[in-house]
Order: structure tokens, then C-alpha cells, then sequence
């Protein structure tokens, strides 16, 4: 116990380094927020203040009135929440089989989750998009949805991987002894013990789905479909010219649902976390 | 490489996916286009809808659904589209993104499809943006020329020769110039500020006008690049004003056009060389009381000359229905229409007749400057130039942002331009 503690001034320096990160963290998130209510001579000022001096909506106003960003926002949650569910209800037992039936095959699925991670966008966008167009999938919510779900699945299931290793199997085994089925064991002992795991890779998938611009652009035809980050660039002329104000309210809304959705579950995530952290 | 990489893996896709054959008749009789617009600015966009909007009231058997795009990642998202076989039948783009699509079969030949009158409005020299091989692949419509943003008080205050079209300032001129102007305007303030977050196109485009054009196609159809002396008036005056004169500021050079904005209202900078489409920011965000002018960009031995990649319309190769989308062509481009989209996006027209209207000749914003020099606007030096893109970002990018900023001299400026850039081109030219 004793190699865990630093004298105070160590600690002092390690807070400081925490704030120090949290503040660079936090920098470009409060830049948004300020930039979002600063009227049109302040954006344009040499001198950029961090509380707007006479804060405005009209950003707002005007990204509303130019984009649909609400019929965007109600795609993206869509199809972010639907990622999510269908994601963890997928990689949930084969997290499980993998964690606790551990043999040449898991091995394989392991070291396929990883490679898969490293493939970019572009590589698997055209084949993708035709087999799509084949299951008649383009244009619709439901084929980005299975894009998604695809796309983060193996990130997930390595995720629950390790959070199912993290609970012992002796409770299993002593569930077992008392009497208890299979299904009886998963459903009473196991899965409470995963909630704060499955939580974490549900709002994982479900960012990584609230967040993604290329496949959303290149699936959906229709404006009606769009979801937010497609909308958000419509905001962006050529050569990277924005209509900055606008812009920076449409953003700041579209990271509302991230931050509530943080917010709200955030003890679970964090028990979720620290599970496992301790090898029994 | 990554248009490599798509290409590549589009090939796979379909060997090993096949195509399937789409239903080309309409089953309420009614032909529906899908036009994907790039426009983004509130005017354009009205503009646009409003338009289609006028098309679809008057024409209840072709109806056209407009689709607002991206300029962000519009190519990869055209090739895929294309790949997929679900391209829009009306596509906005730039000409300078068109030879892939024109050249790899993706885009209709216009040339039969298109009315006598649109052909015969739009000049010789614009079409030339749009036409790969034999084929015309798109319509040029809008295009903005590059030109001086300047603060009108400290202009007028210094006494220096205000340029026109008629009497534009030389490139040694505007040297002489800038030195002036940044003596008379104190410490910190600059009489000009050079963004060149994309410094190829900036380099190239306004080298038309000493004569520069630094892409040269032999008789073999082959192109190579060659540094000749009128292609370093450009960059060698920027080189100096940034790195010997001091006249303009080296924190500008890695900026956008709108990141110098701030120090323009603010009397930092005297002058900046934007597009003429930057007006529209101007006009929004100057502080009250701020005062600006247009002026032409500096002249060379080729006089106000400069590059462009006007913003096209296509039609895609696998539309069923090219005749009635070219016939919405014609429609939207008319004249007066050309006019409306011009305006909204605040750039000049391609059609003749659309030029000469009288609300594009105005001193207000500067809209008689840019429609003066118009007539020698050309296509953008590597307009048709396969391997462009691989040059630009492996080869002239590093080396002119190295140059303007003074890491290298030009001597290695030119080397690499066309040792390393021949080297690019030659893979892209084998036969």
C-alpha cells in the first residue's frame, strides 16, 4: 500500500496536470458555446473575448431557419439509438462466449476485432454501398443503421469482452452449486453485474453512430433522410469557407444529446469503468 | 492514393457484387431528376430552390428534387455514388473535379444535348473548363476571379494610385506599392496579407497573368511541368513581400481567406487577395463604418489574366432521362436566372447575356471590378491534367508553402516543382 503514496507536493503536481488536461479538453467545447452567441462584428473581431460581449441568438435563429436541423437531429437519434440497442444486444453473448470459452477461435475473433478497427472508411465504402443498393438499403435509416452497427460491433464486443472477464466465474460456478440453471445464472448473477459495461459500450456506440458524417453522406439520397453531421456541413462553402456563427449554434446543439446522455449515466459508465480494474 | 484506393475497390465491388439493372420507366408517368446543389449560402440556396421551384410549376411531367450536397468530400461521395449506380441525374461541381468523372465514363457528353443558345452564350474559353478529350462534361456557370480586398481610408490616405481594370497595378508596382504602404503604416500593420492555406491554386492561377502556365502539353498529348522565368513572377513577389520586404505577414500564409478577415477590419492588413465571392462575408461581418473596395489583382506581361474553375452542372452518364435533365439546363441557366444564381453567390456568371446585366456592373461590393475582368478569365492551368491532384498535395503544396515562408529559395522551388512533379506526372502518362 505504501508504494501507493505520494508526498503533497507530487499530488499538487498531479492535480494540476488533471486541471491542466481537463482545460485543454474543455477549450474548444467553451470556444463553441461562446462563438455560438456572439453576433456577426464580434466573430469578425481581432481581439475574440471569451463571454460575448452582447450575446445574440440570432445564430440560432438563422441555422434554424436555413437548415432542418430538428428533422436531422430526429434521424440522427434514430439512428444513433437503434445502433446502440442492436450493437450491445449482438455483442452482449458473444462477449460472453468469447470471454468465457477462451480457445483458438476467440483468439482469432479477438485479433479480427482489432484488425477490422484499422481499416478506413474509404476502403470499405463502395462495396458497402452496393450490396446495399442490392438489399435495397440505400436511402433508408434502417441500411445505416446495419452500417453502424457493423461498424462499431467489433469494437463493442472487445469491449464486453473485457468486462465479462472482469466477473469472476466463481460467482457463476458458486450460483451453479446453489441450484441455479444456466439461463437462471446469466440472467441474475451475470448480466446485473455487466449493466455498468453495457451502458459504456451502448453510449459508445451510440456517439460513434450521433457523430458520423461519411457514411451518412454517401447513403442517404434524400434530404429528408440527412442526419445532423450531413446538415452541419451545409454550413461549409468550397475551400473550407464557413458561415461561422450559424455554424458554431448548430454545432453546439448537435453536442447537447452527447452530453445529456453522458450526464445521466455517467455513475453507471464510471462503475462500469473501474469494474474489472481490480484482477480478483 | 485514396482516389486510388476508391477506384480499386470499386472494381472489386462490382466483380464481385454485379450490377443490377435499374427500372428506367416512371410508374405515375411523371420523369423525377434528383439535382444535388452544392450552394450553401442562405441568397444561393433561395436562388436554387426557387428556381426548381419555378421548373417544377410549370413542368408537372418532369419534376425535380433538389438535394442539398456537400463541397466536403463531394468527390468521394460522386464516386461512390457513381460506383453504385445511384449518382443524382444533376450534379453541381467544379471544373476542376470533373476529369476523373468525365474521363472514367461517369458523366454524359453534353455536346448533343445541349440547346444552340447556352452553347453560344457561354465563350469559347470557359467550355474549354469542361471539356476532357472530345466531350463536354459540364456547364460552367459561376466562376470568381481573385482580387484586392482593400481598406478604402488607408488607401485613399497614403496618396498611392488606386488600380482599375483599365490601369491595373503591375506585380513590381504592387511591390513598390506595398513597401510604401506598410512604411507609412506602422509597426505591426502590413500592407498585405497573402492566405495561402491552399497556395497551388493562388500560385497558378494568378501566374496566368505574367504569363506563367507551368503545365505544358507536347505533341505527344504528354504533359510536363516547366519553371520558366514568367512562371516565378508570381511566387517570387510573394516570396519577397513575405520574407525580404516585410510587407506581408508570415502568420497568414497557413490561413484561410476568411482567417484574415479579423485583421483586415481591424486595420492590420491594407489589402487582401480573396476571391471575388468573399465580398459576401465582407459585407456581412464589417464593422460599422469600415470602408472597402475591390480592386483588380496585379497585371504581368499577360495583362488581368487569370485561372478559374468555374462551378459546373452535369448530368450523369447512367440517367435515363439526359434530354429532360439537359432540358432543366437550359431552363436554369437562362439568362436572367444565371443572373439570380450569380448574385446569390455572389460571383460572376458565364453566360454572356447573364454578364451584361446592368446589377452586375455596379460600383456597390465591387461588382463592376469583377465583371471587367471576366472576359480574361481561363481555364486554370492544370484544369485536364491527370496526376494534378498527386502533384499538388505531395509535391507543390510543401514546396511553395517551404518557399513563401523562406525555408527554401527558389532554385529549390523549381527543382522540385519539375524534377519531383514530372516524376508524379510520368506515372499518371504511361502508356
Amino acid at each position: 500500500m505504501s508504494a501507493l503514496r505520494t508526498s503533497r507536493p507530487a499530488r499538487c503536481g498531479q492535480y494540476l496536470a488533471l486541471l491542466a488536461y481537463l482545460v485543454f479538453l474543455a477549450l474548444p467545447f467553451l470556444w463553441l458555446v461562446s462563438t455560438a452567441f456572439k453576433p456577426a462584428p464580434e466573430l469578425a473581431s481581432l481581439h475574440p473575448t471569451w463571454i460575448p460581449k452582447d450575446p445574440t441568438l440570432d445564430n440560432f435563429r438563422q441555422a434554424f431557419d436555413e437548415q432542418p436541423l430538428l428533422r436531422a437531429a430526429g434521424n440522427s437519434l434514430v439512428a444513433a439509438v437503434a445502433a446502440a440497442v442492436i450493437a450491445v444486444a449482438v455483442a452482449t453473448p458473444l462477449a460472453y462466449v468469447t470471454a468465457r470459452h477462451r480457445g483458438r477461435l476467440a483468439s482469432a475473433a479477438t485479433g479480427w476485432v482489432v484488425i477490422s478497427q484499422a481499416f478506413p472508411f474509404v476502403l470499405v465504402i463502395i462495396p458497402l454501398f452496393l450490396i446495399l443498393k442490392n438489399l435495397h438499403l440505400v436511402n433508408s435509416v434502417s441500411g445505416l443503421v446495419l452500417v453502424y452497427v457493423v461498424w462499431s460491433l467489433p469494437f463493442a464486443l472487445w469491449m464486453l469482452t473485457g468486462y465479462v472477464r472482469a466477473v469472476p466465474a466463481e460467482l457463476e460456478e458458486a450460483a451453479a452449486v446453489d441450484g441455479a440453471g444456466r439461463l437462471r445464472t446469466l440472467v441474475s448473477v451475470t448480466a446485473p453485474l455487466l449493466v455498468p459495461g453495457i451502458v459504456a459500450t451502448a453510449l459508445f456506440a451510440f456517439v460513434t453512430a450521433w457523430n458520423e458524417f461519411f457514411f451518412a453522406l454517401v447513403l442517404l439520397k434524400t434530404p429528408e433522410k440527412q442526419t445532423l453531421p450531413v446538415v452541419l456541413t451545409h454550413f461549409l462553402g468550397a475551400e473550407g469557407v464557413a458561415d461561422l456563427g450559424p455554424l458554431a449554434a448548430a454545432a453546439f446543439l448537435a453536442t447537447l444529446p452527447s452530453l445529456v446522455v453522458f450526464g445521466l449515466l455517467q455513475r453507471r459508465i464510471t462503475g462500469g469503468m473501474l469494474a474489472g480494474a481490480v484482477k480478483s | 492514393m485514396r482516389r486510388r484506393i476508391l477506384a480499386l475497390t470499386a472494381a472489386f465491388a462490382l466483380l464481385a457484387t454485379g450490377c443490377t439493372a435499374g427500372d428506367d420507366a416512371p410508374e405515375d408517368g411523371v420523369v423525377r431528376l434528383r439535382f444535388q446543389s452544392l450552394a450553401w449560402q442562405k441568397e444561393s440556396v433561395d436562388a436554387n430552390r426557387q428556381l426548381v421551384s419555378e421548373w417544377n410549376a410549370t413542368h408537372p411531367d418532369v419534376q425535380i428534387d433538389y438535394v442539398q450536397g456537400s463541397w466536403d468530400s463531394v468527390h468521394d461521395q460522386l464516386l461512390t455514388s457513381f460506383e453504385g449506380g445511384e449518382a443524382p441525374d444533376i450534379i453541381h461541381d467544379a471544373s476542376d473535379d470533373l476529369a476523373d468523372f468525365a474521363y472514367g465514363g461517369d458523366l454524359a457528353d453534353l455536346r448533343t444535348l445541349l440547346p444552340a443558345r447556352l452553347r453560344a452564350d457561354i465563350p469559347a474559353r470557359s467550355w474549354e473548363t469542361t471539356t476532357f478529350g472530345e466531350g463536354i462534361y459540364g456547364v460552367p456557370f459561376l466562376q470568381e476571379p481573385r482580387v484586392l480586398i482593400a481598406n478604402r481610408k488607408i488607401l485613399e490616405a497614403s496618396g498611392v494610385r488606386l488600380p482599375t481594370p483599365e490601369e491595373p497595378w503591375t506585380w513590381s508596382e504592387f511591390r513598390q506599392i506595398a513597401q510604401d504602404l506598410t512604411r507609412t503604416l506602422g509597426s505591426g500593420r502590413y500592407a498585405v496579407a497573402w492566405p495561402l492555406k491552399e497556395p497551388v491554386s493562388v500560385s497558378l492561377n494568378l501566374g496566368l497573368s505574367a504569363g506563367g502556365q507551368l503545365f505544358h502539353r507536347e505533341a505527344d498529348g504528354r504533359v510536363t511541368v516547366r519553371f520558366t522565368e514568367a512562371d516565378a513572377v508570381v511566387p517570387g513577389t510573394i516570396h519577397e513581400q513575405v520574407v525580404t520586404d516585410r510587407t506581408a505577414p508570415r502568420t497568414t500564409l497557413g490561413s484561410g481567406g476568411s482567417d484574415t478577415l479579423p485583421g483586415f477590419f481591424a486595420g492590420r492588413y491594407a489589402m487582401v487577395p480573396l476571391g471575388f465571392a468573399y465580398r459576401q462575408q465582407i459585407a456581412q461581418q464589417a464593422p460599422e463604418g469600415f470602408e472597402w473596395t475591390v480592386l483588380p489583382a496585379p497585371a504581368g506581361d499577360a495583362g488581368l489574366t487569370q485561372g478559374v474553375s468555374p462551378q459546373t452542372l452535369s448530368i450523369a452518364e447512367d440517367s435515363p432521362y439526359k434530354k429532360e435533365a439537359a432540358a432543366f439546363l437550359d431552363f436554369f441557366l437562362r439568362p436572367e436566372n444565371m443572373v439570380r444564381l450569380a448574385r446569390g453567390d455572389w460571383m460572376l456568371p458565364t453566360g454572356t447575356a447573364a454578364l451584361a446585366d446592368p446589377s452586375l456592373h455596379t460600383a456597390r461590393d465591387g461588382w463592376a471590378t469583377g465583371a471587367a475582368v471576366a472576359e480574361r478569365l481561363r481555364p486554370a492551368p492544370a484544369q485536364s491534367v491527370r496526376g494534378y491532384p498527386e502533384w499538388k498535395d505531395k509535391v507543390a503544396t510543401p514546396a511553395f508553402q517551404e518557399y513563401y515562408s523562406g525555408a527554401i529559395d527558389g532554385a529549390e522551388l523549381r527543382r522540385r516543382l519539375v524534377t519531383d512533379g514530372n516524376r508524379v506526372l510520368a506515372r499518371y502518362q504511361r502508356k
